[in-house]
């Protein structure tokens, strides 16, 4: 984009757009919506890659049952960086961050977020905590080696460096806050004329109900972390039963936040996948108002089922009722947006390029994330599988099945507006294909370690086990192949790829409207909105015969 | 991977392979109208598309059949948990303490043990306690496990059904040495065990009273 050539007359693109602070003071200073995007994009893929060398690290050490790399405690700790990496630096803010963040105001016809400055913030908490978390591994004392959760009373205990990464979660949420709350405020006040609630983008949708499970449900994991390190600093008896305290109530707590937490996780993925869609099958979405309506009813839903992660700590009968009973219910509107997903390929105009082959690896790894979600559910089945590689199985398959291959898809879709340049869509193909095999043979083998009884978190295991994990960690290989070709390829796009037009894929949302990429203030003047957001009536027969 | 060793594992199985095989078929159906309709509605087979906005009769469809199917589900995971949670009244009661990084284990008569030797066929009772941080008692053949805690006790119990040996892994992380904490159930014939039990309470010396006496 360094060589963009800029019209006479026409505004520059966001890049060259002429700023009072100039070089890297023009970025980490600035407040355009359009640019902080791109910051996080930057920083959350650094943060990413460390998280997979550890993944990768840590399948390497699985080849043998003594283990073959590394000592225990190293061990303990790759896995409590791997989550804490990937949960808080990745793929909590990964879609909302970096796509909510560029193609939000773009995509409702606004000029900006409604406080811009305050996202700037955002983004400096954002690299405050992440910054954090890595310093805690260096730090003497040694990383964290409590797993992501921070269970007490081991958290209390152990001599590792658990105050730093604690309080890095603690500032990430912060940001995750203040994100959320200029969302809401954002869509509330700056959609342009004519754009109605039910006349926005899905993924506007999505995102406005990420948004509220942001602003309400962080809190309590804020508090939660920061308990626990008065704990540890001062000795006041909370979640420590040597000083009085329950441990349970700090799952309790915990998962309040963090089961909610994977619904911030996967809406602003399915909003992508509500999206592409369309475009790639050229025509309306199917059920747009139920597609709408359940993503409020899963952030509704969501933060009532919480104590589904801890039904083997002894709850009374009523409470393993209930939570089993509304983790049933909450699975509802999600299998309701994959069917209209599938519906919406129903007489269309399909072209299999590459953002739409990356979301039907969504659909289907998805499916069976929710599948092995609701044998989770079921109480007897949960008591089995909880704690083991069933459930790590499970949440890969939604988090980085789901998740992982939205933001992929995402990426794709939207690179040519965000760099005004398209990648190699053959080599993007081999990365899509690579990478789906790869997290198959990965994760489906953990599944069926976990029902045999293999638990999580083991640096050791029985040497009945020692198949599947060689197959699960070849498995890693061909993931880690298709995730390198993929990002050199794009890296290497960002310079030699070839120029693209305003609307690439044909869409009919109101980003496309805007040149690739877009100027400063992204419309010339703000536009009037008549009609739905996925309007390809034009391709029509009916249409094409009266033209 | 499926041999029915408690009376729990078989109908946890089949609760199990169930809901696997529905979720199966339903995939299946989802990939195969995806697939489909790839084919079918390819740009170059339909350059046309028709823009259907919905149908609420599918909606409610497929809101409603999932909907029954996984209140069924529901209703059989609790059934079986219930199983698991309704101790038999003469369950011989078994202390366990959990520490970093070990299992311990104490009879009605005060007897310890590191390994839990059981006399088959026999409601055991497990009164789980630890004396450091959560663990969790797991018995992967059974299909059961109970998280242990510092503060309060836990409870599950269960039978053997067969002579032989079972792993007993922790399953909440504990540390360092978490994935060393593996220890064995030992089911013996009733004469067997009460030979061991013997033994172990003269060694130790406690009170004897055969195990058979106290579960009547
Ligand atoms: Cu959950
Ligand atoms: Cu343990």
């Amino acid at each position: 984009m360094a060589t963009s050539v800029v019209l006479a007359g026409a505004e520059p693109d966001f890049y060259h757009t002429v700023t009072k602070r100039k070089g890297i003071l023009s970025w980490i200073l600035t407040t355009d919506h359009k640019r902080i995007g791109i910051l996080y994009l930057g920083t959350i893929l650094v943060f990413f890659h460390a998280a997979v060398v550890l993944g990768f690290l840590m399948r390497l050490e699985m080849l043998k049952p003594e283990g073959a790399l590394v000592e225990p405690q190293t061990y303990n700790t790759f896995f409590t960086l791997h989550g804490i990496i990937m949960i808080f630096l990745f793929v909590i803010p990964i879609v909302p961050a970096v796509f909510g963040n560029f193609f939000l105001p773009l995509m409702i016809g606004a000029k900006d977020v409604f406080f811009p400055r305050l996202n700037l913030f955002s983004w400096w908490l954002f690299i405050a905590g992440g910054i954090l978390a890595l310093t805690s591994v260096f730090l003497p004392g040694g990383a964290a080696d409590t797993g992501w959760t921070f269970y007490v009373p081991y958290s209390i205990r152990t001599t590792t460096n658990v105050i730093p990464a604690l309080l890095a979660a603690f500032i990430l949420g912060f940001s995750s806050i203040l994100t959320g709350l200029n969302f809401i405020t954002t869509i509330h006040r700056m959609r342009a004329p004519g754009m109605t609630w039910f006349k926005m983008p899905l993924f506007v949708w999505a995102s406005y109900a990420t948004s509220w499970i942001q602003v309400l449900a962080t809190p309590i994991i804020g508090i939660t972390l920061l308990l626990v390190i008065i704990e540890r600093l001062f000795g006041v008896g909370i979640f420590d039963p040597t000083l009085g305290g329950d441990p349970v109530l700090f799952q309790h707590m915990f998962w309040m936040y963090s089961h909610p937490a994977v619904y911030i996780i996967i809406l602003p993925a399915m909003g992508v996948v509500s999206e592409i869609i369309p475009v790639f099958a050229r025509r309306t979405i199917f059920g747009y108002n139920f597609i709408a309506y359940s993503s409020l009813a899963i952030a509704f839903f969501g933060s009532l089922v919480w104590a589904h992660h801890m039904f083997t700590v002894g709850m009374s009968d009523t409470g393993m009722f209930v939570f089993s009973l509304l983790t049933f219910l909450v699975s509802i509107p999600s299998a309701i947006k994959i069917f209209n997903w599938v519906a919406t390929l129903y007489k269309g105009s399909i072209d299999l390029d590459v953002p739409l082959l990356f979301v039907l690896s969504f659909i289907v790894q998805f499916s069976i994330g929710g599948f092995t979600g609701l044998m989770l559910g079921a109480l007897s089945v949960n008591i089995h599988v909880t704690d083991t590689y069933f459930v790590v199985g499970h949440f890969h398959y939604v988090m980085f099945g789901g998740t992982g291959f939205g933001f992929f898809a995402a990426l794709h879709y939207w690179y040519p507006k965000m760099f005004g340049r398209m990648y190699n869509k053959g080599a993007a193909k081999i990365a899509w294909l690579l990478s789906t095999i790869g997290f198959n043979i990965l994760y489906i083998p953990f599944l069926i370690l976990g029902y045999a009884g293999m638990p999580r978190r083991y640096y050791h295991y029985l040497p009945q086990f020692q198949t599947l994990h060689v197959v699960a960690t070849v498995g890693s290989w061909i993931l880690v192949l298709g995730l390198g070709i993929m990002f050199v390829n794009l890296f290497l796009a960002l310079r030699n790829g070839a120029k693209t037009s305003a609307n690439p894929w044909g869409g009919e949302t109101l980003e496309w409207t805007t040149p690739s990429p877009p100027p400063l203030e992204n419309f010339d003047e703000i536009p009037v909105v008549t009609k739905g957001p996925y309007d390809y009536s034009k391709y029509e027969k009916a249409a094409q015969e009266v033209a | 991977m499926f041999e029915g060793t408690s009376p729990f594992s078989d109908s946890v199985d089949a609760t199990f392979l169930s809901i696997v095989g529905i979720s199966a078929l339903v995939l299946l159906g989802i990939l195969a109208f995806m697939i489909y309709f790839l084919v079918r509605y390819s740009r170059k087979r339909n350059p046309h598309p028709e823009n259907i906005e919905g149908n609420v009769a599918l909606e409610v469809a497929w809101t409603a059949i999932p909907l029954v199917l996984f209140m069924g589900m529901f209703y059989v995971g609790w059934k079986g948990y219930l199983d698991e949670t309704t101790i038999p009244d003469n369950a011989v009661p078994i202390k366990v303490t959990a520490q970093m990084w070990a299992w311990s284990f104490e009879y009605p008569n005060g007897v310890r043990a590191d390994t839990l030797y059981v006399p088959v066929h026999t409601p055991m009772k497990i009164l789980l306690h630890s004396v450091d941080v959560n663990h969790s008692f797991f018995i992967p053949s059974f299909r059961i496990k109970r998280d242990v805690f510092p503060n309060r006790e836990t409870v599950m119990w269960f039978k053997t059904t067969e002579v032989a040996e079972y792993d007993i892994a922790c399953a909440e992380y504990c540390g360092l040495r978490h994935s060393y904490m593996y220890n064995k159930v030992v089911s013996m014939d009733s004469v067997r065990f009460e030979g061991w039990y013997k033994k172990a309470s003269i060694d130790q010396s406690k009170p004897y009273r055969a195990l058979g006496d106290l579960s009547q």
